[in-house]
C-alpha cells in the first residue's frame, strides 16, 4: 500500500490549484467563505468557467465532454475546489440524469439535453420525493397516463431543490398499478414552462428559500421524453443513486469546514485563552479530525477500487452515513466556537452587497443558520437509517 | 495511491491465515493461554519456520519484511486467532534493540528470529502510567560496568524472555526526554526478579525487580528515547492490527448468531433495534482499517506525521473495540457472557487492547498535543 500521491496526481494537483487561483471569481470565492447566499448567476458564471476548460463534467465519458479523471483526480479536484471557496456544481443534470441519460436514454437525448447540461442552457431539477413517499419512494403517486403522443401527468413533488432556478424537471412518475410498487414507475423529463405546471417554495428552518413544492396538474408531455422504457423508472433511479459516489462522503467540504473551524477556534477566546487550548474543545474537535483522517482514507479505498472496476455498491451507504455524522459535528463545533454571536441572524448580511458593520465577527454571521441548514443531509437522498437498513440486507445478509 | 497488498504480502496473508485456521481454534487457544507457560512453545518454533517472526524485521536486520503492510499482515491475522504466543513484545523489543544496535541489529536478532531465543523490553513502570518519558529506574556506571536499579511493571513477555532490553536513567530528571539509556540484561544476572503472571485476557507478562543488576549499554547514552517511541509507534500499529481483526471475528460471529437465533418466532437479524446497531459496527471497523492504514504509511514519515497517526489509531481503536466488544456480547445475550462461546473472549481481548501503549484518553491528548 502507498498513501503518497503519484507524480502525474502531484502534477494535477497544481494545476487544479492554479486554475482556482486564477479563474475562480474573488466576488464569488468571497461570498462562498463566508457562507453567503450564491444567486443562480453565481452558479451559471462559475459552471461557464469550468465547462470553458472541460471541467465541468469530468466523468462523463470522453466524447460527450468528459475529462477522464480517476477516482484519486476527482478527490483532488473536489478538495483544492472546497478549500478555495469555489462553489459547488449544481449536480441535478451533471451528476444524476446525465448518467442516466448515457446509460439509458436515446441518441437523440442525448445530443439534445448533454450539450444544454454543459452550456447552461437547460437548469436541472429533481422530482423523486412526494409528500407521501419519502424513505418509502416506491410508494409514490404521481401519475403519467398516456394519451395518443402524450402523457398526462397529474400529481405533486417535494423538497425540489433549486426548483425555482429550474428550466426541466426529471421526474419518477406512476405509469402502472399493477405488480410490486417498484414495477409501475417511469422516469420522464418535464419542461418547467408547460401549462399546468406549478412551484411553490418551501421555506426552512434557516429561514432561505432553498426547495419547493412542485405541482402538476393535467401536464402534457411529449412520449419522446420518456428515458429508456416505460415501467423501467425504479432500475433507472437506483443506478443514478450509486453512481456518483466522488462527493458522497463530503471528505472535500468537511476537510476545508475543519480548517475554517480551527481557524476560528484560535480567534476566539475563552478565559485568556484561545478556545483551540479549551481542553473539552480541543478532545471534541480532535476526535472529529481523527474521524475525518480516516474517513478521507475509507473515501478513497471505495473510490480507487470502484475506479478499478469492481461494482458500484453499497459502500456509499457507509460514506453516506459517516461523511454525514462528521459534516454536521463540524457544524456543531463551529456553532459552538462562536458563543453568543451564534445568536444574531441578519439575513441581509448574507446577501452580496451588504455593506453594514456586521453584528460579531464577520466569520460568525452564517454559522447557524449553515448548522440548521446542513441539518438536512443526513435526510436527503436516502437518510441515515435507510442507508443502515441497506447496509445491513447488503453487508450483512441480514 | 494504492490500497492493495503486493503480492508477497498477499502470500504472507493467505499462509499464516491457512495455518491459523488448521492449527489455531479457540479450543486450542484456551489450551495453550491454560499451560503452565500460558502459550505454546511448538507454536512458536512454527510460527518461525513460517518466516511469521522474520516478516517483523527488515532485509538489514536479518528478516524479510518490517515494513508497516508486513505489521498488518500478521497482526490481522493473529487477532482474528486471538493468538496468544508472544508477538507484541518480539516486536516491540525486537524494533529497539535492531534501531540501537544498527549494523549489529541482524546477529542479535538472529536467535529470534529462528525462533530458538525471546526478547522483552522492560520499559513501563509503576509510576509512568502510559508515559514514555517516564523512567525512574536508575543505571550507574562503576568502572566500565552499568548497574541497574528499579521496578518494570507489566513487561509483555517478561517472564519468558532470555534476552531483556532494559531502559534505565543515565541522567536528567525523572520524566525528561533525555538521559534515558537501553541496556542489554540476562535475566538470569544476579539481583534480578521476577513475579510472572497471565493477564486477565490470556497473555504472557510479569513484573521485573532490578536490584544492582548488571547491564550492557546499547546505543547512544542518554539518547535511547526516540528509539523507544518509534519502537512503541510501530507495536501502537501492530495491536491496532490485532484488534481490527479481532472486530472482524466478533462482528461475524455476531451477525452469524443473529441469522440462527430465533426469538418471538423469528431471527433476531429481523429486529431492526439491533440491525442498525450492526450498521453501525460495521462503518466503525472500516473507519478502524482506514485508520491503521493511515498509521501504517505514516510509519516512516516525520517523527510527527507517525506519532499524530499512531495516536489516532491507538484512539480509535479503544472507542471502537470497546463498542464492537460491547454490541457483540449484548446481541448474543447470555451466550456472549459464556467462556464456552467464542465471542465473548474477542470482546475481553478488544476491550483490554486499550490498556497496552497508551489508551483512549492518553492518546486523545497526545493526538492534541501533536497537531498544536
Amino acid at each position: 500500500m502507498n498513501l503518497e500521491l503519484s507524480e502525474e496526481d502531484k502534477a494535477f494537483q497544481s494545476e487544479v490549484k492554479e486554475f482556482l487561483e486564477t479563474k475562480l471569481p474573488g466576488r464569488i470565492r468571497d461570498k462562498v467563505l463566508l457562507g453567503k447566499n450564491l444567486t443562480r448567476e453565481d452558479i451559471v458564471e462559475w459552471q461557464g468557467i469550468l465547462n470553458k476548460k472541460g471541467w465541468l463534467a469530468p466523468n462523463w465519458p470522453e466524447k460527450y465532454g468528459g475529462a477522464k479523471w480517476t477516482a484519486v483526480q476527482n478527490h483532488l479536484f473536489d478538495e483544492a475546489s472546497w478549500q478555495a471557496g469555489a462553489p459547488r456544481t449544481i449536480p441535478f443534470g451533471l451528476n444524476m440524469l446525465a448518467p442516466v441519460l448515457i446509460k439509458f436514454g436515446s441518441e437523440d437525448q442525448k445530443q439534445h439535453y448533454l450539450p444544454r447540461i454543459l452550456d447552461g442552457t437547460d437548469w436541472w431539477c429533481q422530482g423523486y420525493s412526494e409528500p407521501g413517499a419519502g424513505s418509502d419512494l416506491a410508494s409514490l403517486k404521481t401519475s403519467a397516463v398516456r394519451d395518443g403522443d402524450h402523457y398526462v401527468v397529474n400529481g405533486q413533488k417535494t423538497w425540489t431543490t433549486l426548483g425555482h432556478y429550474a428550466d426541466w424537471i426529471f421526474c419518477l412518475v406512476r405509469t402502472s398499478s399493477e405488480g410490486k410498487p417498484q414495477e409501475g414507475i417511469s422516469f420522464l423529463l418535464i419542461d418547467m414552462k408547460t401549462p399546468g405546471v406549478t412551484v411553490r417554495p418551501i421555506i426552512l428552518l434557516d429561514g432561505c428559500h432553498e426547495v419547493n413544492e412542485v405541482f402538476f396538474d393535467n401536464v402534457k408531455v411529449p412520449v419522446a421524453n420518456l428515458v429508456g422504457e416505460e415501467n423501467m423508472g425504479w432500475t433507472y433511479a437506483k443506478y443514478l443513486l450509486t453512481h456518483e459516489r466522488t462527493g458522497t462522503a463530503n471528505v472535500g467540504n468537511s476537510t476545508a469546514a475543519l480548517a475554517r473551524l480551527k481557524a476560528i477556534a484560535r480567534q476566539q477566546m475563552s478565559k485568556g485563552k484561545p478556545l483551540s487550548r479549551d481542553p473539552y474543545f480541543a478532545a471534541r474537535l480532535a476526535k472529529v479530525e481523527m474521524e475525518l483522517e480516516a474517513l478521507k482514507t475509507t473515501n478513497l479505498r471505495i473510490l480507487v477500487e470502484a475506479d478499478s472496476g469492481a461494482a458500484a455498491g453499497p459502500e456509499s451507504s457507509m460514506l453516506k452515513v459517516k461523511g454525514t455524522i462528521v459534516r454536521l459535528e463540524i457544524n456543531d463545533l463551529a456553532r459552538r466556537a462562536i458563543g453568543t454571536y451564534a445568536l444574531p441572524f441578519v439575513s441581509e448580511a448574507l446577501e452580496e452587497g451588504y455593506n453594514e458593520q456586521p453584528i460579531g465577527p464577520v466569520y460568525a454571521n452564517a454559522i447557524a443558520s449553515e448548522h440548521f441548514n446542513h441539518r438536512k443531509m443526513a435526510i436527503y437522498a436516502g437518510s441515515n437509517e435507510i442507508q443502515r437498513g441497506i447496509l445491513t440486507k447488503t453487508k450483512l445478509g441480514l | 495511491m494504492d490500497f492493495k497488498l503486493n503480492d508477497d504480502r498477499r502470500m504472507l496473508s493467505e499462509t499464516l491465515d491457512r495455518f491459523l485456521r488448521d492449527n489455531y481454534t479457540i479450543d486450542k487457544r484456551h489450551e495453550f493461554a491454560a499451560s503452565p507457560e500460558g502459550w505454546s512453545r511448538k507454536m512458536w518454533q512454527d510460527f518461525a519456520d513460517l518466516g511469521i517472526i522474520g516478516a517483523l524485521f527488515s532485509e538489514e536486520q536479518g528478516g524479510f519484511g518490517g515494513d508497516g503492510d508486513d505489521i498488518m499482515v500478521v497482526f490481522e491475522a493473529l487477532g482474528r486467532a486471538l493468538v496468544v504466543e508472544p508477538f507484541l513484545p518480539t516486536l516491540l523489543a525486537g524494533s529497539v534493540l535492531a534501531e540501537a544496535t544498527g549494523e549489529a541489529a541482524a546477529l542479535h536478532l538472529e536467535d529470534v528470529i529462528s525462533g530458538s531465543k525471546l526478547l522483552a523490553l522492560a520499559h513501563g513502570e509503576p509510576g509512568a502510567r502510559y508515559t514514555l518519558e517516564h523512567v525512574e529506574t536508575k543505571a550507574s556506571e562503576d568502572g566500565g560496568t552499568y548497574r541497574l536499579t528499579g521496578y518494570k511493571s507489566v513487561v509483555l513477555g517478561g517472564g519468558d524472555a532470555n534476552i531483556l532490553v532494559v531502559s534505565a536513567r543515565t541522567s536528567g530528571a525523572m520524566d525528561e526526554e533525555n538521559g534515558i539509556s537501553l541496556f542489554l540484561v540476562d535475566p538470569k544476572a544476579a539481583g534480578l526478579s521476577f513475579r510472572p503472571f497471565g493477564t486477565v485476557d490470556g497473555y504472557a507478562a510479569a513484573e521485573i525487580i532490578l536490584d544492582n543488576v548488571e547491564g550492557e549499554l546499547i546505543g547512544k547514552k542518554d539518547a535511547a528515547y526516540p528509539l523507544v517511541e518509534a519502537a512503541y509507534a510501530r507495536a501502537i500499529l501492530a495491536v491496532c492490527c490485532e484488534a481490527l481483526g479481532a472486530m472482524e471475528v466478533a462482528k461475524d460471529l455476531t451477525v452469524e448468531y443473529m441469522k440462527t437465533r430465533k426469538q418471538f418466532g423469528v431471527i433476531i437479524g429481523k429486529f431492526q433495534a439491533l440491525q442498525h446497531r450492526m450498521a453501525d459496527v460495521l462503518i466503525e471497523i472500516e473507519q478502524m482499517r482506514s485508520a491503521v492504514i493511515n498509521a501504517s504509511g505514516n510509519l516512516n514519515s516525520t517523527r510527527k506525521k507517525r506519532e499524530w497517526y499512531a495516536s489516532a489509531a491507538k484512539h480509535m481503536a479503544g472507542t471502537i473495540g470497546r463498542q464492537v466488544a460491547e454490541e457483540a456480547i449484548q446481541i448474543h445475550g447470555g451466550m456472549g457472557m459464556t467462556w464456552e462461546y467464542p465471542v465473548g473472549h474477542f470482546s475481553k481481548r478488544l476491550v483490554m487492547v486499550d490498556h497496552l501503549f497508551g489508551d483512549t484518553d492518553h492518546h486523545l491528548a497526545r493526538f492534541i498535543e501533536l497537531g498544536e
